[in-house]
Formats: structure tokens, C-alpha cells, sequence
């Protein structure tokens, strides 16, 4: 059903939230509608990505009807009878096709979509117990009661195999395991967070605060030490320098002449980068003269530019004067001349946006061939058939998210942040990195640690106004009628009670006997 | 007063605004007059000083609760407003109101039917729990779609664009809206539709944000201060409410006599300019009022914004009495439990000690000391400076009184006594970056005035001993006294939470010593290993070793001797040198005593430095940690009492001479100095030439920048390498660099060898006059020298410009540290803020105190990282060496 073309537009929540009341129901739009009923349609809230999907089961030449629902109040042509609607997991835009075979980008209006397949998504599990160690597991939990963590089970496993254990022998260490275990459990009411933003606070003041060259490859530099962990914590939709570490497929990744062509792919080449432009302003004109040697390294033609010049947007006349490209404005103005200048140099040529830069390495263990890149993009990397997609990594987290989903991105804050503290020499269990990615991530998205992300989001008012923007809180609890249950931390030190975590989690009375 | 028995907690505290009939109803008198104090300094009646709003003047009385100083709480006044007025902390609110809702008929701009939705999706989000933060995203969303209708869905009244002139102006189509006017519209709103605006009608109303009638806070919060010249002088707030009486009058005047429109209305904008800077004296678009002096006026909202404001300073942190600051300085002879306080202070911080029947007489004894109690056998006693009675008064203990209190002494009361020995204290230095930064200490009341503590408790609270003050506190109640004890000793804290080793442990001496005293095994006569026990607590040798009918004693079976029994483990030294045995490890026949062999608690063989004992790296103390904090408590101890003995009875002593290397060594460093320059002025040349290849992706000067700094980088190394060639083990400072005691190889090479490359933001020095660093150097000279490589060691000495350059170098790490201490002390205030209401429950499974949950499991093994083995849940070779002991650690030793 998913294959035939739906009928997509753009609304506004109060618009859905009103059919989803009414449903069914008919509804007035201010567009033609082409397609035969019964078939699904989706509203995009943001042009960007499909929020709700309906069923359509009537269409008809719009007349005013008693209890109709309108989109607009002007210009109403067609009536879709709604049957119902159906929240759905957002279905980013470029998931649709055109009848042409295109993309779509944004819907501004409306627009006609065929959702292309994808096939079956297999999720892979990253790694089942293996019979051995299952039946450790079932020992342990048989005989002490008590459900080992994976990485010790692995490890009990490893050790029996690597010293060939006896039955009894086994036995004796798992019994020694599971009373170490024991003992090294964290204690209940532990305040976990305050540690975790200690051990991760502290070693800042050791940290550098020097960008440096990326280790291996000294073209690059990238952010590191301390600004770099400001820049985890505050999940910064751009780090500073972003960066992607590709590999390449089983067959290519080899062959240094295969990763150099993949580099030259992706690499994306601006009219900058091979040409020189240059603006006239007696015939208001921009000529672009390109710098033959930069065309051949790069593989761009004359031909792909000319072609390329039909994606501007400012109006102009394009011409090629021998080597030469003159594109001259249909209307003589200075502001558009510059536009056009500007537009020129930024125009993509080829590759992937955002890719400035790709380097071609060596890989340390064992001899295969990697792109470093400067700059980042996931989504479109990963559409490459030549790059091995299970491997690729890109400093960018927010992207990650984006594209991979939050696990992904929690995972992505753990190890980049790891990855510095190690760099510098510092040592952090990884269990607080985990906690701080956790708090980051646990509600679905990637929120910063601080007054924007996490911090703002406390319950509490008092607490609230103790970080940050102290009356703006006060002043708006008083008009909501903010209560403050007083469960943190920050709003009972402020009111001079214990807190409730560690010793004063427990309430203790003592009742003496009565004598 | 102590309270006994079940302690009260407040369960909630809610916020509102005040209603103006509340504002009336709560105040103890209308303030009309704008003075404060008659001539004789006497409050005036129904002025700012009022005797009704609480009295700061011991002596007086409050006419409204009758309490005197200490004892009345204030109470608030009000003030009529003759002009309604807009209170600044709401303008942007009002604003929303104003545009969200009809100008005619007061109704929010939506259709009913809208209205239901909203209200429904507003009632699902507070079921769903959602944080205030997320309820303002629907408020500002329905009031944007409010705003935007042009015609009242209710009553078709065509809507006028209000906007806003900064900071509490209303313009409707260009025509100023009266705060009058604003507050009759906001009047109209019904209670209905308020929920929709974000306004909880049981607690606000709109036209409450404008105000008629303001309140005036109790004296005590804004209280007069009287100089040394009896000058007196008010408080910021106090001015301010001056200058609001003032022209509140003269606006009333005005406008009761008929005065022209014109001056009433400028009446009524410095009233309300008065108003908004008495509640906000930073507001953007008017100027700060000042004070006579000129300086800013400091008013409500700056009471308790910021870093010094109310929230922070006084209410997330507070003040506390029993607490007392001195330098420190070490003590080796100290357990690291303990903490040397200087008698002076051990008589001022006291303990209190309730009276029962068993203590009753002790007590009296103590009391009877009096507060300056002679020393008893040249030993400190407690005395006590005051007791407590049954009632709470307090009384205190003099010379004179002393016996009398004593013989009164009865059940029941208080005595606070000096602090004495065995006492446990909190012991702190700032920045208190993590919980090791406060510990708990026993007190040992000792001659002088520093505190003193043992030397291996310096890295968790990163001191030294270069002039640093710490603070300490008394503990004044029994739970505290017991959770300090259980969960803030020192010992307690040998194992850092974050990495899962141990931060409390040998430092410099104590590393230099156990080098000294295992590595490579020497002997002692039974004079010299009597002297080096005399330390210790042990009153039998270990096993003698005999020699042409001589006893001798080995140094490893000395330090065996502080080892704890049953201890098996095998490492490898700090010292170890993969070059001598070519990576194939030989164990305990390795050729520079480099791996570590404990039988039983026994040193077998190896070399203790500072992979055995060291404070973050120390493998064998981590080891003794896990057996219990008694036991590495007694060991670490024992290792600071022994390394002092060891480090004073063997000697040790550096100086620039052990960098002596021979004039052959000299020359070599030299040589390969001089060609790296050489190699330099090639690549310059080529470069200039324009041979030069540029790396891909980098410009030419970037390549060559480059590559000269690999060059001298390289050189540098070299220099270093030659020079580590004629410092051998047997060298004082090569001890101490190779043995992880202090410095590194890399400094001593700077002395004896080259000191290397300056640089400045990662590259090599070029900033200074015109293309070139200094005037010595010709005009765009890129050779070695003149950027800022120094060639000569710190032992040679540097020329001018060298040390010029290695300034520049220094400089730029001074200004690093102190800009990286502001962010990191920014972040890490974030990752608190965020982090703090996190706790793990008994099952392990971490939630925030709103109870969503965070982990399911903590870090995924519920292990805590302190007990980890530098993060690893259970360490597979702890476990097999204990349960197989040697036949393992041999079979292991096979792979």
C-alpha cells in the first residue's frame, strides 16, 4: 500500500488536532486533488517531515457543508472526506519520491509522494551469550543466586578455556566471582550522579586547552582537551571541527587507487576551488575563469560547471567566452551582482556537502586504506555503496542522532568523551561517562548539560533559580502557581533539611521500649 | 535549642503573587511618610522605619508582635499607590495577555472548540508529568496562535496591534496605553480562560502584574547602619522606597488639585521608573539609579541574582560556626587518619557532650578545668568553654565561675568541651573538587600553629606545603559524628571513585625511598635494620642472613615486613625497560630487578616504585585496599614512617651536578644539534627555491612550519636520548625521574641536554616586531634560532635571547591554567547541577529524585567504580592468584 503515490500537505497542529477530534469528517483544502479515493495522505507540521498519515476515503469539488473542517478560510477547492488519523513516527521528507523519480525535499503546500521501500531492517544483536557461557550463567544463578552481568560471565568463560579448567576448579571460581560481585556492588542510595559529575569535573583543571593535530594524520586539527569536553557536555550541534574516520568495502579497502577515488567522490569541490571568479561591474557580469591544472586534479570538467550554473538562483544569462564562463544579469543590480558572485563560489560541483577535505591514510593495524575527512556528513556517506557503513565514524554527535537514532549518539558521547580524558592522559571509569550520557539522552533526544538542556528542565523551582536566571524562575512559579515538592537536592540545602539521597534516603526511628 | 525525637520536613512550598487586598491584609502599617528617623533617632510614625515593621535597635520593641531584636521577625508595610503602575518582572507576560486576548470583551482569541482542545492537551501533559519548562512550550504556543487573530472569535471586535517600547511602555497603533488602561483590560480576562495563558487562577490574576499598592519589607531585611561616627546610613532598598513615597505623594497632589495632564503624566512615569528600578536595577533601556556616591543602587533583583546573590552565597552555601583556617604543614609521623591541630584552636572549636548519669563526673572534671586548663604532666587536656542547661541558656565558663558551674552540673545539660584527641573532624581544602576534598580526620591536639597531616593524604586534597591554608570543622551532632566516622575517614577514601585506584598513597620521598630500599636487593648490618625498624612498630627481625659469621638483613625482607600476610602478585615495575630483556619478559631473573614477585606477603623479588605504591598508580597498594581499609591504613602508615627512616638513614640528596655529562657527550649534543639547523636551513632554502612539495590540504608555510618542527623536535629527542646514555641508575636525579618519584627524563635532559623548541598557540614563535621576533634576527629570518629554539640547557644557562623566548613560552601556559581553571570550574558546576538528584536504588537501578529512571542498570554491571579495579568489574587474576595461588601466577607466566 506504502508504494502508491499519497497525497501529502502541510498543516498546522490545531488544524490535526481538530480532525483527529471530528474524524470521520470532511475536510476543505485550498488545492487540487488529483488522486482516486481511498488512499492515504500524510501532514507535515514542519515541510520537513511526515507527522500524521490518513485515510482518504472520498474526494469530491468543495461546497459549503454543515460541520465541515476547513484548512484555510480562502479559496477552498477540494473536500476530502477524513476517516482517520494516525500519529506516526516522523517519515523524514526525503523518504518520499516524486513520480519523476525525485526527491522530495520540503513540502510547502502540498505535494504527491511515493514512500520508497526500504526492504526489512534487520536489527542485529550485538552479541548473544554463547552456549558456554549460558550454562556458567545458569550455574551461578543456580547455585548463589545471582544473575552474573554479561562482561563477567565472558570473562569466567574466557579464563575456564584459557586455563582448562577442571569441573571442581570452575566451580570454586565461580563461587569466588560471585562473592567479589557482591562485594563490589554499588551501594543503594549512592549519589551516583554527584560522583560521576565529579570524576568527569576534577581532571578538567589538568586538561589542555590546545587544539591539536589529529594523531596519524597531521593535516587535520582537531579540538581537543578541554574545549572538546565543553563542547560533549553542551551537545553542540556543530563541534568545531568535525570530522569522519571512513572505511571502506571488504573489496576496495586495500587498494590505495580505489580509497583515493572514493576520496576525490566525496570530497566536496566548490567553483572556488578550481576557478577564479571575477566580478565586472561595467557590464554587470560574473566571469569565471577556471584554473585548468586545480579541473584535472579535482576531475571536473567545463561542462559539469556550465551544467552546474543552471542550479542559481539569481537570474542570468549564461555564455561561454572561450575558456571562459560569463553569466550576466538579466536586470543590471549591484546587490544581485554580488549575490550572483557569492552564489557562484559556494556552488557545489561535485561530492558530498560538507565534506571540505579528504585524506587518505594508512590504517594502523592492519594495512587497509582509510579516509580521514574534515567535515561531516553521516547520512550521505552512508548512502555511498563503496564505504563500509558499519564502521564509519564521525565526531559529530548531534548528527548521529539525527541519522542512527539515540542509542547511537549515547554511545557516540561515551566514547568521544572518553577518547579526550584518555588523550590527555587522564583516567575516568567509563561508568560515569555512561551516567552523564544516560542523563543526556534518556528522554529521546540529545539535551545539553546545563541551563538550555538538562538543568533548565528541573522540577524544582528553587533549584532552578539557584543555577541560573534566578527571578526570571521566581516570577513565572508565581504565576503558575509553581508547587516545589522539595525532593532534589539544591531545594533542600536551601531550605535546610537533609537531602534524600545516601544516609538521608532512609527514614530511621527509633522506638525505645517501653519500660 | 536541640529538638529531640522526630525532626518536622516541609513537605512543599508553593508560589504565587500576591493579591493587593493581600498585600493590605498582611501589612502592619500604610507607610505615607518618606523620612525614616526624627531628630532624636527615633523611628517616625508611619515612615519607612516604622516601629510596626519589626525593630533593629536593641532595646526597642515591635509595636506589632512586641519581640525584641532577635525575636521578631518583621513584618511587611504597604505603600497606596496614587497611579496603577506595571511591575517589571511581568511586562513581557502582560504583553502575551494583552495580545492573546480581546481588547473589548477580554477573551482569550480562540474558538471554544479550540479552546477544549488546548485545555485537554494541557491536562495530558501535566498527567504525563511534564517539567514546567515543557508546559511554557504549549503556553507560547497557544498564546502565538491567540495573538494572531485579527478579529475576536468571541464578540468580532476588530483587534489593534499592541507593541511594546522597552521597558514597560504600551503602545496600541502608536497611542500609549495608561498602566490604568492595561490593568482594566486585564480585569476583563475571565478566571475561564486564564489556565490557557499559563496563569493558575487560584493564584493570579493578570491585573495583579500591575501594580496599585506596594509592599514595603520589614525593617530587618533593609536595616540601617550606623558608622563608627554615628553617622547613619540607610539601605539601598530603603533609598528606593524614598524616592517611590516622594513622588507618590506629588503624583497625588497633582492629580487631586487638577494639575495639568502633562505633569501628571510625568509624575507618573518617574514613579513608575522608580517602581521598576526598586524591583530591577539592570533593567535594559533605562539608566541604573545610583546613589549619592554614584555607585549603582543595589535592589531586589540583585539581592539575589548571581554568584554573591541571596541564592548562591547565602541559601545553596552558608556560613558556619566551629570551623577554623591555618596553614598546613607534614607530619610523617601522623596516621593519615590523623590531623595535627594547633592546641590554640583545639581550646576554641569545642565538642558538645550531653551529661548522663555515666559521664556526669568526667564532665564535671572538665568543667572544672575551666577554658584555660593547665597542661596536666606537660599533656594537653580539655577544658570547656561553656555549658548548656536544660532550658537552653548557655552559660559561660570563666576562671572564676568554673567550680560553681561544676558543682551544678546536673543530667541533662551541655557541656561544650575543648576538642581533644581521638575527636573526628572535617578536614577541607578548596577548590573542593571532589568528594576526597573533604575528609574526616582525627584530632591530635599538638604544639604550634599549622595543622599537620601525613604526607599521602596530600593528592586527594592537592596540597602542598608552599604556604596552603585548609579549613576544619568541629562536628556538633552524634549522627554526623557517626556518619564521618563510618563514611568520611580517610581510610575510607584510599580508593577514588573515579578511576577505581587508589589516590591516597606514596608521593616523591616515599617512592625514593622503597627505590632505595629494594632495588636490587642491599644489605643491612643488625645495627643499621635495628635503626631502620626503630621506626616502625615491630619488635622482631625478620629472618638474618649470615655472612663470615655476620648478620645481615636484606631490604626486600624489610619491606616485607609491613606487607600484610597471605598477598600474592606479580607486576611489573615502574623502572622496567623493555630494551634490556628485548620484550621478552624473564620475570624474577629479570636482569634490572624490574618485576615485582609478593609470595604470601612476601618480596620475592622486584623493584617498589612508584607502580607499586604510588597515589594513582600503585598496583600493590590498590591490592592491600581491597583487603580491608584497616589494613592498607596500617600499611600506608607503616610505609611513610619507613620511607622516612629509610630516605634519612641511606641519604639522598640531588643537585645540578648530577647533570654533569662528560665534555664527549657535550660535543655529540652539540653536533647533532648544529646539522638539525643545518637541516632547517635547507628545507628554508628549498622552500624559498620553491621546491618545496606542499603536504596535501596545507599551504606551503604550513608544510614547512611542519616539517622544521619534526626536524627539531627530533633533535631535541636525540639530544635527550645522548644525555640519558651517561645518566645512569646511580644517579640521584635519575632515581627520582626513572623510579616515578618526581620529574622525568624529559627535564633532565632539558638540563643537561637542550631545552628544545618555544612555542606559543602549538606553533613556533614569529610574533613580535616586523617578520621578525626580535631586532637581533635580520627581517624575515625563518631559521631555528630565530623562531624561538633554544639550544643551550638550563645547566649551560640561556643567552638573551633564548631566555626572552622561553618566556614567551612560559607565559602562554600561565595564561592557559588560569583560563582553563574559570571553564573547567563552569563546566564541572554544570555537570553537578545536572547530575545531582541521582541515586541508586536497591536494585541498583539509577532514577532522579522525580523518580524517572536514568539506567536500568548502573554502568551496566551495577559495580561501584571505587571498588572496581581501575574500571574493571572483578579482576580475573586477583581471584585466580587467590584461590591458586602460585601454581597460577606460574602457569601464567608460561604464556
Amino acid at each position: 500500500m506504502t508504494e502508491k503515490l499519497a497525497l501529502i500537505w502541510k498543516d498546522k497542529i490545531g488544524n490535526v488536532e481538530s480532525i483527529k477530534l471530528n474524524a470521520p469528517v470532511y475536510y476543505a483544502v485550498d488545492f487540487p486533488v488529483k488522486l482516486e479515493a481511498p488512499f492515504y495522505a500524510y501532514i507535515t507540521l514542519k515541510g520537513k517531515e511526515a507527522n500524521y498519515r490518513l485515510k482518504i476515503s472520498e474526494v469530491k469539488d468543495y461546497e459549503p457543508l454543515e460541520g465541515i473542517l476547513k484548512r484555510t478560510t480562502k479559496n477552498l477547492k477540494t473536500l476530502l472526506k477524513i476517516e482517520e488519523v494516525q500519529e506516526i513516527a516522523s517519515i523524514p521528507m526525503y523518504e518520499f519520491k516524486k513520480e519523476s523519480g525525485e526527491e522530495i525535499k520540503r513540502v510547502s503546500k502540498y505535494s504527491y509522494g511515493i514512500l520508497i521501500e526500504h526492504g526489512e531492517f534487520t536489527i542485529e544483536k550485538f552479541r548473544d551469550m554463547k552456549p558456554r557461557e549460558k550454562e556458567i550463567f545458569e550455574i551461578a544463578k543456580k547455585d548463589h543466586g545471582v544473575e552474573l552481568p554479561f562482561s563477567i560471565v565472558e570473562k569466567i568463560a574466557k579464563t575456564e578455556e584459557e586455563y582448562s579448567m577442571k569441573k571442581t576448579e570452575l566451580k570454586r571460581l565461580i563461587a569466588r566471582v560471585v562473592e567479589v560481585y557482591r562485594k563490589r556492588l554499588v551501594d543503594p542510595y549512592e549519589a551516583v550522579g554527584i560522583i560521576a559529575a565529579q570524576s568527569i569535573g576534577e581532571p578538567g583543571t589538568q586538561m589542555t586547552l590546545r587544539t591539536f593535530h589529529y594523531a596519524g594524520v597531521a593535516e587535520m586539527n582537531v579540538t581537543l582537551g578541554l574545549p572538546r569536553l565543553i563542547e560533549i557536555v553542551d551537545a553542540r550541534r556543530d563541534p568545531s571541527t568535525p570530522m569522519m574516520t571512513i572505511y571502506l568495502r571488504e573489496d576496495l579497502r586495500y587498494s590505495e587507487d580505489a580509497a583515493r577515488e572514493v576520496a576525490k567522490k566525496i570530497e566536496s569541490t566548490t567553483i572556488k576551488d578550481v576557478a577564479d571568479v571575477i566580478t565586472n561591474i561595467t557590464d554587470m557580469s560574473v566571469v569565471i575563469r577556471p584554473n585548468m591544472a586545480e579541473m584535472e586534479n579535482r576531475g571536473v570538467r567545463k561542462e559539469d560547471i556550465v551544467e552546474n550554473l543552471a542550479k542559481i538562483k539569481v537570474k542570468s544569462v549564461v555564455e561561454v567566452v572561450g575558456d571562459d564562463i560569463k553569466l550576466k544579469l538579466s536586470e543590471p543590480s549591484y546587490k544581485n551582482l554580488n549575490r550572483l558572485a557569492n552564489e557562484i563560489r559556494m556552488l557545489n560541483l561535485k561530492g558530498i556537502k560538507g565534506i571540505e577535505r579528504a585524506i587518505v591514510r594508512k590504517g594502523k593495524d592492519n594495512g587497509e586504506w582509510v579516509i580521514y575527512t574534515q567535515g561531516s556528513n553521516l547520512r550521505e556517506v552512508l548512502n555511498l555503496d563503496e564505504v563500509d557503513g558499519k564502521r564509519v565514524r564521525t565526531n559529530n554527535i548531534i548528527e548521529i542522532a539525527d541519522v542512527l537514532g539515540i542509542e547511537a549518539a549515547r554511545n557516540s558521547i561515551i566514547n568521544e568523551a572518553l577518547d579526550t580524558l584518555h588523550q590527555q592522559g587522564l583516567s575516568v571509569d567509563m561508568r560515569h561517562m555512561m551516567l552523564v550520557a544516560d542523563m543526556m539522552t534518556y528522554n529521546g533526544h540529545v539535551e545539553a548539560i546545563g541551563r538550555h538542556g538538562v538543568a533548565g528542565q528541573k522540577e524544582s523551582v528553587l533549584a532552578r533559580a539557584a543555577f541560573e536566571i534566578t527571578s526570571k524562575h521566581l516570577l513565572a512559579a508565581g504565576v503558575t502557581g509553581e508547587v516545589d515538592e522539595l525532593k532534589g537536592v539544591a531545594e533542600n540545602i536551601i531550605v535546610g533539611q537533609p537531602v534524600t539521597l545516601g544516609t538521608g534516603a532512609v527514614v530511621l526511628i527509633y522506638k525505645p521500649k517501653k519500660r | 535549642m536541640r529538638a529531640f525525637g522526630i525532626t518536622k520536613r516541609i513537605n512543599s512550598i508553593k508560589f504565587s503573587l500576591l493579591s493587593p487586598e493581600e498585600i493590605r491584609k498582611m501589612s502592619a502599617v500604610k507607610v505615607i511618610t518618606a523620612d525614616t528617623y526624627d531628630d532624636d533617632g527615633f523611628p517616625i510614625d508611619k515612615g519607612l522605619m516604622d516601629l510596626h515593621m519589626g525593630v533593629i535597635e536593641p532595646g526597642l520593641r515591635c509595636k506589632t508582635c512586641g519581640g525584641k531584636v532577635d525575636e521578631c521577625p518583621g513584618h511587611f508595610g504597604h505603600i497606596e499607590l496614587a497611579m496603577p503602575v506595571v511591575h517589571v518582572g511581568f511586562v513581557k507576560n502582560i504583553k502575551n495577555y494583552l495580545d492573546a486576548t480581546c481588547s473589548e470583551c477580554g477573551r482569550i482569541k480562540l474558538k471554544d472548540e479550540e479552546i477544549e482542545i488546548y485545555k485537554q492537551k494541557i491536562e495530558e501533559a501535566k498527567a504525563m508529568g511534564a517539567s514546567p519548562m515543557q508546559l511554557f512550550v504549549i503556553y507560547k504556543k497557544i498564546i502565538d496562535e491567540a495573538s494572531s487573530r485579527p478579529i475576536c472569535p468571541h464578540c468580532g471586535a476588530e483587534q489593534k496591534k499592541i507593541a511594546l517600547d522597552k521597558p514597560t511602555t504600551f503602545r496600541e497603533e502608536g497611542r500609549k496605553l495608561t498602566p490604568k488602561e492595561v490593568r482594566e483590560r486585564l480585569e476583563r480576562i475571565p478566571d475561564e480562560d486564564l489556565p490557557l495563558l499559563g496563569i493558575n487562577p487560584e493564584n493570579a490574576r493578570p491585573e495583579w502584574m500591575v501594580l496599585t499598592v506596594l509592599p514595603v519589607p520589614p525593617v530587618n531585611m533593609r536595616p540601617t547602619i550606623t558608622l563608627e561616627t554615628g553617622e547613619r546610613s540607610e539601605d539601598d532598598l530603603t533609598h528606593k522606597l524614598v524616592d517611590i513615597i516622594r513622588i507618590n505623594q506629588r503624583l497625588r497632589e497633582n492629580r487631586d488639585s487638577g494639575a495639568p495632564q502633562l505633569i501628571i503624566e510625568d509624575l507618573w512615569e518617574l514613579l513608575q521608573y522608580h517602581v521598576t528600578t526598586y524591583f530591577d536595577n539592570q533593567t535594559a533601556g533605562i539608566p541604573p539609579a545610583r546613589h549619592r556616591s554614584g555607585r549603582p543602587l543595589k535592589t531586589i533583583v540583585q539581592r539575589l541574582k548571581g554568584k554573591e546573590g541571596r541564592f548562591r552565597s547565602n541559601l545553596s552555601g552558608k556560613r558556619v560556626n566551629f570551623s577554623s583556617r591555618t596553614v598546613i604543614s607534614p607530619e610523617p609521623f601522623l596516621s593519615i587518619n590523623e590531623v595535627g591541630v594547633p592546641e590554640k584552636a583545639a581550646r576554641e572549636l569545642t565538642v558538645p557532650i550531653a551529661v548522663t548519669e555515666q559521664n556526669i563526673e568526667k564532665m564535671r572534671e572538665i568543667v572544672l578545668r575551666g577554658p584555660n586548663p593547665k597542661k596536666e604532666d606537660g599533656k594537653y587536656v580539655p577544658g570547656a568553654n561553656y555549658v548548656i542547661r536544660s532550658d537552653g541558656r548557655r552559660i559561660k565558663i570563666t576562671e572564676i565561675n568554673a567550680e560553681n558551674v561544676a558543682k551544678k552540673l546536673e543530667v541533662g545539660w551541655v557541656v561544650e568541651r575543648h576538642m581533644t584527641n581521638g575527636d573526628i573532624v572535617l578536614f577541607n581544602r578548596q577548590p573542593s573538587l571532589h568528594r576526597m576534598s573533604m575528609m574526616g580526620h582525627l584530632v591530635k591536639v599538638m604544639p604550634y600553629r599549622t595543622f599537620r597531616f601525613n604526607l599521602a593524604v596530600c593528592p586527594p586534597y592537592n596540597a602542598d606545603f608552599d604556604g596552603d591554608e585548609m579549613n576544619l570543622h568541629v562536628i556538633q551532632g552524634e549522627e554526623a559524628r557517626a556518619e564521618a566516622k563510618i563514611l568520611m575517614l580517610v581510610q575510607e577514601h584510599i580508593l577514588s571513585p573515579r578511576f577505581g585506584g587508589p589516590i591516597i598513597g606514596g608521593i616523591h620521598d616515599h617512592i625514593t625511598a622503597m627505590f632505595l630500599l629494594t632495588h636490587n636487593n642491599p644489605k643491612f648490618t643488625k645495627e643499621q635494620a635495628i635503626h631502620l625498624l626503630s621506626y616502625l612498630n615491630y619488635d622482631t627481625l625478620p629472618e638474618p642472613h649470615i655472612e663470615k659469621g655476620k648478620e645481615y638483613f636484606y631490604g626486600k625482607d624489610i619491606f616485607s615486613l609491613i606487607l600484610p600476610k597471605g598477598l600474592n602478585m606479580e607486576f611489573k615495575s615502574k623502572i622496567c625497560d623493555p630494551s634490556v630483556c628485548g620484550g621478552k619478559c624473564v620475570f624474577d631473573k629479570c636482569p634490572i630487578d624490574a618485576y615485582v614477585v609478593i609470595r604470601d606477603g612476601k618480596l620475592v623479588a622486584g623493584t617498589i616504585d612508584e607502580n607499586a605504591i604510588g597515589s594513582f598508580k600503585g598496583k600493590l597498594l590498590d591490592r592491600i585496599a581491597k583487603m580491608g581499609s584497616n589494613v592498607v591504613r596500617e600499611f600506608i602508615d607503616n610505609l611513610t614512617r619507613l620511607a622516612v627512616g629509610v630516605i634519612s638513614y641511606i641519604g639522598f640528596t640531588t643537585g645540578i651536578d648530577d647533570e654533569d655529562i662528560p665534555e664527549d657527550a657535550k660535543l655529540q649534543i652539540m653536533s647533532v644539534i648544529e646539522e638539525a639547523e643545518n637541516k632547517v636551513e635547507k628545507l628554508i632554502e628549498s622552500y624559498r627555491k620553491g621546491q618545496l612539495q606542499p603536504a596535501p590540504g596545507r599551504s606551503l608555510e604550513e608544510t614547512l612550519e611542519m616539517e622544521i618542527m619534526g626536524v627539531l623536535a627530533k633533535a631535541r629527542d636525540e639530544a635527550g636520548k645522548i644525555s640519558a646514555r651517561y645518566l645512569g641508575l646511580e644517579n640521584p636525579s635519575v632515581i627520582m625521574a626513572r623510579s616515578g618519584a618526581r620529574a622525568s627524563m624529559l627535564n633532565l635532559s632539558q638540563m643537561a641536554g637542550s631545552i628544545g623548541q618555544q612555542s606559543v598557540r602549538g606553533q613556533r614563535l614569529h610574533r613580535g616586531y616586523q617578520d621578525r621576533t626580535l631586532p637581533h634576527f635580520k627581517r624575515g629570518d625563518l631559521g631555528a634560532k630565530a623562531r624561538g629554539f633554544v639550544e643551550s640547557s638550563y645547566k649551560k644557562g640561556l643567552n638573551p635571547t633564548e631566555y626572552f623566548f622561553h618566556s614567551m613560552g612560559g607565559r602562554e601556559g600561565l595564561v592557559d591554567t588560569a583560563v582553563r581553571t574559570s571553564r573547567s570550574g563552569y563546566m564541572q558546576r554544570r555537570l553537578i547541577n545536572a547530575l545531582e538528584d541521582l541515586k541508586v536504588r536497591e536494585d541498583r537501578v539509577v532514577v532522579d529524585t522525580g523518580g524517572n529512571i536514568i539506567q536500568f542498570k548502573y554502568g551496566e554491571d551495577g559495580i561501584d567504580p571505587t571498588r572496581s579495579s581501575w574500571g574493571e568489574n572483578i579482576d580475573m587474576e586477583e581471584i585466580l592468584t587467590d584461590l591458586f595461588g602460585e601454581e597460577y601466577l606460574l602457569r601464567r607466566r608460561k604464556k
